[in-house]
Formats: structure tokens, sequence, C-alpha cells
């Protein structure tokens, strides 16, 4: 399954470098959310950059994916959603907004960053 | 003949290959990049459609062409029972897969033309097609063909 999962300091990026099964999707959900307390990640950043194409199930993978995580203790971004998938995504009219998105990795980076701090200001 | 390809979907791995060639046709065609996107997504989730509920099934893809449009046009056919429950197939919310997939209601919403012919006896057909309006080039072009194939 071609998913690259790197450790990076308290964040864990995983890059979809190709178009995925259902069934390998889930395997990468599953095996993310797992590594997100072994390695006590408290934000992943997921990049989908080199999908062309999100289906409903892709979405809604994504969006379990990110509630898992955060049940978990950590804050899902989503990177690199190309502009014509979001215009496919946008026809679905599925509630993507619980969702946390950026265009790249350094922007993914400061959004975690962000949340982070609002945690600790409180 | 290489205006028309097709899928057969027998497994998940299946629905990779579909949305790729969709893809891969509708460039080829012509269609946008952003076209493209939504037919190559309408088909995956057709195919979807197939392996959950049937297993195994047909995508035929092909071109169809108007005085100043064509259509990607997307078939697919199974072998299973047929919906028996159409308006419920098609209901939004009625997702396949614990809740994952929007299924047919999602390639409605991607298709300019979407129909649902489910034969009880052998099995479910949907047809779906996305146009595009040709432009003034292409209508020129169009035109020049079918003069020299008079």
């Amino acid at each position: 399954m071609s998913v690259a999962i790197l450790s990076q300091g308290e964040h864990l990026i995983a890059s979809i470098q190709s178009d995925l099964s259902d069934p390998e999707i889930l395997i990468f959900r599953d095996e993310l959310t797992e590594r997100v307390g072994r390695e006590r990640a408290r934000g992943v950043i997921v990049d989908v950059s080199a999908l062309d194409v999100i289906d409903s199930f892709v979405a809604r993978s994504l969006q379990s994916l990110a509630e898992i995580a955060r049940l978990r203790g950590a804050e899902t971004v989503i990177v690199g959603i190309r502009p014509d998938v979001a215009i496919a995504l946008v026809q679905f009219n599925l509630d993507l907004r619980p969702l946390k998105t950026a265009l790249d990795l350094d922007e993914a980076r400061e959004v975690l960053g962000r949340l982070k701090g609002g945690v600790n200001g409180e | 003949m290489e205006n028309e390809v097709v899928v057969d979907i027998t497994s998940d791995s299946d629905l990779v290959t579909a949305r790729a060639e969709a893809r891969a046709l509708a460039t080829r065609l012509g269609f946008s990049r952003t076209d493209a996107t939504l037919i190559a997504t309408a088909v995956s989730e057709i195919a979807r459609n197939i392996v959950v509920h049937v297993g195994r099934g047909q995508i035929v893809m092909h071109l169809v062409r108007e005085e100043r449009r064509h259509g990607f046009v997307a078939i697919a056919t199974d072998d299973g029972p047929g919906i028996r429950d159409i308006d419920s197939a098609l209901a939004e919310g009625n997702a396949s897969r614990g809740g994952l997939g929007l299924g047919l209601p999602g390639a409605r919403r991607l298709m300019d033309e979407f129909e649902v012919d489910r034969g009880l006896e052998r099995g479910t057909t949907v047809t779906m097609t996305r146009w595009r309006v040709l432009d003034e080039l292409e209508l020129l072009r169009e035109r020049r063909r079918d003069e020299s194939a008079r």
C-alpha cells in the first residue's frame, strides 16, 4: 500500500502516494490512529494531493479518521485537496466542516500550532 | 473503438481501475480537468454500488455525439436481483458500507443525466451522462468531418 507515515516531533505526517482501494483506506486509517496512541502524537497531517478522485467513501473515511484521532488526543489536518476534487466534494453536499484543511504542509503545521496554543491558553 | 472502454467490476480494486479509466477516457475526449474529475468520481460511486450490493458487474463508458455537444456516457450493469426498492436506493442518507459512501445519490449529483432501470430478473442498469458544449473550433472540425464522411 502506498502511504508513507513519518513521525516529526509531536506530529504524524501521512502522505498518500497513489489511489487507494476502500479496504486500503480503512487499513490506513486504523494504522494511523493506532500510531497516534503509540507515538503520543498531538497532531496528524494527511497529504491527499496525489489523489485525483476523492469520492464520498474516501471523504467520509478521512472524516472518521479525524474523529478517531481526536478521541485519541490528536487533531488532524488534511492538506493538498486539489481544486477539481474540491468542486466534486462540494457537489456531494456532505458536511465536511468538522474536517480541518490547509493548502500545504507548512500551513498545516501552523494550524496545528494554533490549535495547541488555543488549548494551552485556556 | 478507442472511444469505448469496458471495466469489469468484481472486487474492490476494480474501483481504482474504473476511476482511472473514466478519467483517462474523459480527458482523451476533450473534457476539462474538472469535468474529468466529476465523471471519475461518479463512476467510482456506481462501481462501489455494484461491489457492495451485488458483487459482480460491468461499466461501459463511451462518447455520444450530438450536433453541438458531446456526452460522456457511463452505463453500469450488474447480474444481481435488481434493486427492489428504487426510491430507498436513491434516497439521500441511505448510504452503503456502514454509513460511508453516498452511492447512487452521490453519482447523480455529479452528472447531468441519471437514470436507473431496475430489472427484477436481469439486474440493474444505471445510465448517466455528462455533457460538454463544443466550442467554435470544434464545431468547425465536426462539420468538416461530417462533410468528408459524405
